[in-house]
């Protein structure tokens, strides 16, 4: 009996948090397109979503597509057909890890960072000063961070698939003496413009969900079940929100991937 | 012909889930006063503040803030009242990305349409009033307690509003910077003519500052009135209160004995131990410990057990 009861009351929770971060969206949605604009603080949020996860997006992407390059040789290799090395690593990279390593490098550097700060300024009664000042804090605070994730992530991803297209290019070309021109020439002809724009959607829809869930999480930590406001609290709701935007990331990749 | 209050508290009740914080309020904060609203730990103090600013909706009951009834108002009409009031914090709230001086022109920036010239000479107007002009580009994290509530003070007045509330202005601060902070809030009242609400327990702040005292105990409002009027009140609450005097809780040994063995009985349930021409009244009249300390059933070797705790 206990066991269906908490598993109730983990459904009913559930339930609450989705209604709650969907509600700020919308919130975020009606305050974005009210006087005064927050220009600053977007341009602030993009540099700090964006900017500042170049180096990780960068040394990410090459890695990634280094060991792309490396993965993909190997088996090509086997049934001799290298050529369309480029093609493999390019489709793999624009339709699907692209968007969704750098969404998942962007919950880790700076999701959880926004998280925190926003926990912490609403248990240091932060949010309320910005309530009693007659500043609307889901369009002073919250707005901004979604609006730059929607910037930042896409870009990110751009940078992201760019690199790793070059890491892989570093490894069968200049490593292992794959033909530069079967190698660029076969990713030209295999990649059409449906592949780009897919993984721009999903670029924007994770931007979407990563800050849209991390903002909820740290914004509402007075509202969290973990009944603790301190640093205890601050952690718990971290955690939280990192581990469910990677879920999120990772489902939702599978449900636009089975969509478009 | 009396002109009308600052803030109106009527009939206010406020619970935090079951728990019944405040019981039925009346209170009014009248214009161009000091009034300072103290009591112990755990009276109400920090939740009647928190409605007063809208922060908590209350159960039942009504506030009129400068005429606006926070509990109905909409978003658009709480954020017109509220462009009228400043807020000084406990802990400051201070933007901790920002410098002094950013913290304090947020809301210049947010609500107004004044040129930078402008902003940057109200701002040190403002950091001159509460003796914080040097340190207008440091960061909060850079400031002691009582800098943090003088920057926190200068924030809260930067739009010159027609009330103030100041929550805890001496917690955890020394009795000279403590004494500081309630000059400037005299000053304040004098020279900006402001409705100030000050929220403390510090007896000596509270008879320096206050033109109108109110005490809250246990979530009902004890008394309101002038210093003198409270400090000529004979209810043992308020005496109490102003002499410091620890308060005694009466304890029920056979209670308190179930309770560390973990077997507490819930108000009203029979206790299985007590006797039975005594039924359904555990930790009453049966096992009920009088003022003097005697246990009324006179089980003299538990009396001595519970002290002893």
């Amino acid at each position: 009996m206990k066991t269906i009861e908490s598993m109730g009351n983990a459904v009913l929770s559930s339930l609450e948090q989705t209604g709650r971060t969907l509600l700020l969206l919308l919130i975020v949605v009606y305050r974005i397109v009210q006087p005064p604009y927050q220009f600053y603080a977007i341009v602030r949020q993009i540099y700090f979503i964006g900017a500042r996860s170049l180096s990780v997006i960068i040394i990410s992407g090459v890695t990634i597509g280094m060991v792309l390059g490396l993965q993909f040789y190997n088996t090509l290799e086997r049934f001799g057909s290298v050529d369309i090395l480029g093609s493999a690593v390019a489709l793999s990279v624009l339709r699907e890890l692209g968007p969704v390593m750098t969404a998942l490098m962007v919950v880790g550097r700076a999701g959880s960072a926004i998280c925190a700060e926003l926990g912490i300024m609403r248990i240091s009664e932060q949010v309320d000063a910005l309530e009693c000042m007659a500043i609307n804090p889901d369009k002073y605070l919250v707005a901004p961070k979604v609006i730059a994730g929607l910037i930042s992530v896409p870009l990110l991803t751009c940078i992201f698939s760019v690199v790793a297209i070059f890491g892989g290019y570093f490894v069968g070309v200049v490593l292992f003496g794959v033909s530069e021109g079967s190698y660029i020439n076969g990713m030209i002809d295999a990649v059409v413009w449906s592949d780009v724009r897919l993984g721009l959607v999903k670029s924007f829809i994770f931007g979407l969900l990563v800050t849209l869930i991390c903002c909820a999480k740290g914004f509402y930590i007075h509202l969290s079940k973990s009944g603790s406001l301190g640093a205890e609290g601050v952690s718990y709701v971290t955690t939280d929100a990192v581990v469910i935007s990677s879920i999120a990331v990772l489902f939702s990749d599978f449900l636009i991937g089975a969509i478009l | 012909m009396e002109s009308s209050p600052a803030i109106a508290v009527r009939d206010l009740v406020v619970e935090y889930g079951s728990r019944r914080i405040l019981k039925s309020i009346n209170l009014d904060i009248p214009l161009g006063q000091i009034s300072v609203i103290m009591g112990g730990s755990g009276a109400g103090k920090s939740t009647l503040l928190r409605t007063m600013l809208g922060l908590k909706k209350p159960t039942s009951g009504e506030i009129r803030v400068l005429g606006t009834n926070i509990c109905s108002a909409g978003a658009r009409q709480l954020e017109e009242m509220r462009k009228q009031m400043g807020v000084a914090f406990q802990g400051g709230a201070l933007f901790t990305s920002m410098t002094v001086g950013e913290n304090i022109q947020l809301p210049l920036r947010q609500h107004t349409r004044l040129d930078e010239n402008t902003i940057q000479i109200m701002t040190r107007i403002k950091l001159d009033m509460v003796n914080m002009m040097p340190h207008e580009h440091l960061m909060p994290s850079e400031l002691s307690g009582g800098m943090t509530k003088r920057a926190a003070l200068a924030r809260a007045i930067i739009m010159d509003p027609k009330l103030l509330f100041f929550d805890e202005p001496s917690a955890g601060l020394d009795p000279i910077t403590s004494a500081e902070l309630d000059e400037l809030i005299i000053k304040l009242k004098e020279s900006m003519n402001m409705t100030i609400v000050v929220v403390t327990h510090e007896l000596e702040s509270v008879f320096k500052i206050a033109d109108r005292i109110a005490i809250l105990g246990e979530g009902e409002l004890l008394m309101v009135g002038t210093p003198e009027e409270i400090k000529a009140s004979e209810d043992p609450r308020i005496v109490g209160l102003l002499n410091r005097t620890p308060r005694q809780v009466a304890v029920d040994v056979d209670d308190h004995l179930r309770r560390l063995a973990g077997k507490a009985v819930e108000p009203g349930i029979p206790d299985e131990a007590a006797s039975p021409d005594e039924p359904g009244v555990p930790g009453e009249s049966a096992s009920a410990k009088t003022a003097d300390g005697e246990s009324a059933n006179g089980k003299s070797g538990n009396k001595g057990a519970a002290e002893g705790q």
